[in-house]
């Protein structure tokens, strides 16, 4: 009882907190689930209970495959870009240089804009005209005389994602960095310092001292990069709206209640993005938290 | 004696290693900084295209001119762009600041008592917590929507919960517990057990330890969730464009349908995309060290 009477304010002052979350946060992803599983097509009617119907009927959809495969590409590069060109900056300023931190500040001011407002210039600049028409990266190609590496951007019907994911890695990749660097200063110099006297390269060194630490980081980071690839949604918006080129799943959902009004559709195509989420997201919680309570 | 011209022998080689070595640390330390100033000229390029573009007359739009800067320079596209996209920063204000003030309340209480004020099952509670930061929205989108409008009919307030900025407010609150918890408690466990202990000696209970020993030395951590919320509510365009109406568009929806109507000029464009950025790039610049913990506490490091 007196037990009790020391926890109990706590509980009380959080209950509110996890209420919202019970409610807006699990009984909504369960909700969600729920309506998917119907054949709540149009706004009126009533919702007949049909199993995973939807959730394998939506494969016969060209637009969802292509949706698919767009992401797949988009995540890819975007992911893959990012954590390199992060790592590079990070290698690169990790022993220190004078100004680091404007080199930083510079790096990592992307973060703090709307992927809207970015989205505004990089529909210019990744403009497909050519030729005389070119503006944007295409006419500085032109200008500086590199003219074959004007093509079409996000326009191109193979590898239009990948362009897609420039903006994404340019506005990312200064995080990535951050998170490297904090990895890379926290290898102990005594450690390093004991490698180079037991005759290590410095290539030695970093191969089987520093890369090994910079495992969780780079776990970190991918987990990051990779949630924030699935739902990517705004950036695409911005660019090139809801056209069919550059269509991932967050938009065809977007479509799908917006325009199609079919509940049942978009709430599939929202579960699918759960999914896709969870699936990874869930063992690096656990893993996270299992390696916080050891320590 | 030959054991010291040995000594000698030995030196001579090493020293030269010795220099040769200096010669190719500062090689590589002026290599290293050409790389990263091509970075830094790569990462401004884009704002070098907003700003240019932005002061050009429209006699200046033809695409020849597009990398020049501009022969006149003018205020009109700005004047333009800030009359069209006013009421959307407005509304911008009305969500941001108090929506990261009540996180930040929210979050703090949260924060001491999973660290402070533990209850049977509070790390169960916070595990649940984290899943809730990394959800895609969109998976709670359509339910969202559904409460919401369900709640204008209950009230009877037609346009406040769906399509209005309160609705807007609780989502991004809501939404923002688990962040919010999760820096907050971090910063809380740096508390020693011994001071929270010695108040609960001194008879103060939970509240009282917390308005009197916690809340003052929360500072650092208020700057931190405020300025992480205000940039994330600031920017947020998926929430935005599900739950408003024409009336609460916030700035991203509005400055998203200028620059996706196709008779806007590029000028235009790209004041408003400057406008839009201008509130969270202060924030940034002044107070960039807050933004960077929580970009870290965004990784969560534990």
């Amino acid at each position: 009882m007196t037990r009790m009477r020391r926890w109990l304010p706590g509980l009380l002052l959080v209950a509110p907190s996890i209420a919202a979350i019970a409610v807006f946060v699990y009984g909504m992803l369960g909700w969600n689930f729920r309506l998917a599983m119907t054949d709540q097509h149009d706004e009126v009617s009533e919702g007949k209970f049909v199993g995973l119907e939807n959730f394998t009927g939506i494969w016969d959809q060209p637009r969802w495959s292509i949706s698919v495969n767009h992401a797949i590409v988009f995540t890819v590069v975007f992911v893959g870009g990012a954590l390199l060109l992060g790592w590079l900056l990070a290698f690169l300023m990790e022993k220190g240089l004078r100004g680091e931190g404007t080199f930083r500040a510079i790096y990592l001011f992307p973060m703090a804009i709307s992927f809207v407002a970015t989205g505004v210039v990089w529909r210019w600049l990744m403009n497909s005209g050519t030729g005389e028409r070119a503006v944007g990266l295409n006419r500085l190609f032109d200008v500086v005389g590199l003219e074959f590496l004007q093509w079409r951007w996000f326009r191109d019907q193979d590898w239009g994602m990948a362009a897609m994911a420039i903006p994404a890695i340019w506005q990312m990749s200064g995080y990535v960095m951050a998170l490297f660097l904090a990895g890379f200063r926290g290898v102990p110099e005594e450690l390093r310092e004991a490698a180079r006297v037991d005759g290590c390269t410095e290539w030695k060194v970093y191969r089987h001292i520093v890369l090994p630490m910079l495992r969780p980081v780079t776990l970190s980071a991918l987990i990051i990069l990779g949630h924030i690839s699935l739902k990517a949604f705004d950036l695409i918006v911005a660019v090139s709206g809801k056209q069919i080129i550059t269509d991932v799943p967050a938009v065809f959902m977007w479509v799908a209640v917006f325009d199609s009004h079919d509940p049942a559709k978009g709430a599939t195509i929202a579960a699918y993005i759960v999914i896709a989420v969870s699936v990874f997201v869930i063992p690096y919680l656990v893993w996270s938290l299992r390696k916080e309570r050891r320590s | 004696m030959t054991a010291v011209a040995d000594a000698r022998e030995e030196r001579a080689p090493s020293r030269d290693r010795g220099e040769r070595a200096v010669r190719r640390a500062r090689w590589a330390r002026g290599v290293r900084l050409v790389v990263l100033t091509v970075f830094v000229v790569v990462f401004l390029t884009p704002v070098y295209v907003l700003l240019v573009t932005s002061f050009k007359p429209l006699t200046e739009a033809d695409p020849s001119r597009a990398w020049a800067l501009p022969e006149i320079w003018t205020f009109q596209p700005w004047r333009v762009a800030w009359e069209k996209l006013a009421p959307g920063i407005w509304n911008s204000v009305l969500l941001a600041v108090p929506g990261s003030l009540i996180s930040a309340a929210l979050g703090s209480m949260n924060g001491y008592v999973l660290s402070k004020w533990r209850f049977p099952g509070a790390d169960v509670v916070f595990t649940l917590f984290l899943f809730g930061m990394f959800i895609p929205y969109q998976g709670v989108m359509i339910p969202l929507v559904q409460l919401l409008s369900g709640l204008n009919e209950l009230t009877g307030l037609d346009g406040v919960f769906y399509g209005g900025i309160p609705g807007l407010v609780l989502a991004h609150v809501v939404y923002g517990i688990p962040i919010c918890t999760l820096i907050f408690r971090n910063y809380y466990v740096t508390i020693p057990g011994e001071v929270i202990e010695a108040a609960r000696v001194d008879g103060a209970g939970m509240l009282r330890t917390y308005r009197s020993v916690v809340l003052p030395v929360s500072g650092p951590a208020f700057a931190v969730v405020i300025i992480w919320q205000f940039t994330a509510l600031w920017n947020d365009f998926l929430f935005a464009v599900f739950l408003t109406g024409p009336r609460s568009w916030p700035t991203t929806v509005m400055l998203n349908n200028i620059a996706g109507a196709q008779t806007v000029p590029y000028s235009q464009q790209m004041a408003a995309a400057l406008l839009a950025s201008i509130p969270t790039m202060v924030v940034y610049v002044l107070l960039g060290r807050f933004f960077m913990r929580g970009l870290m506490a965004g990784a969560l490091k534990g």
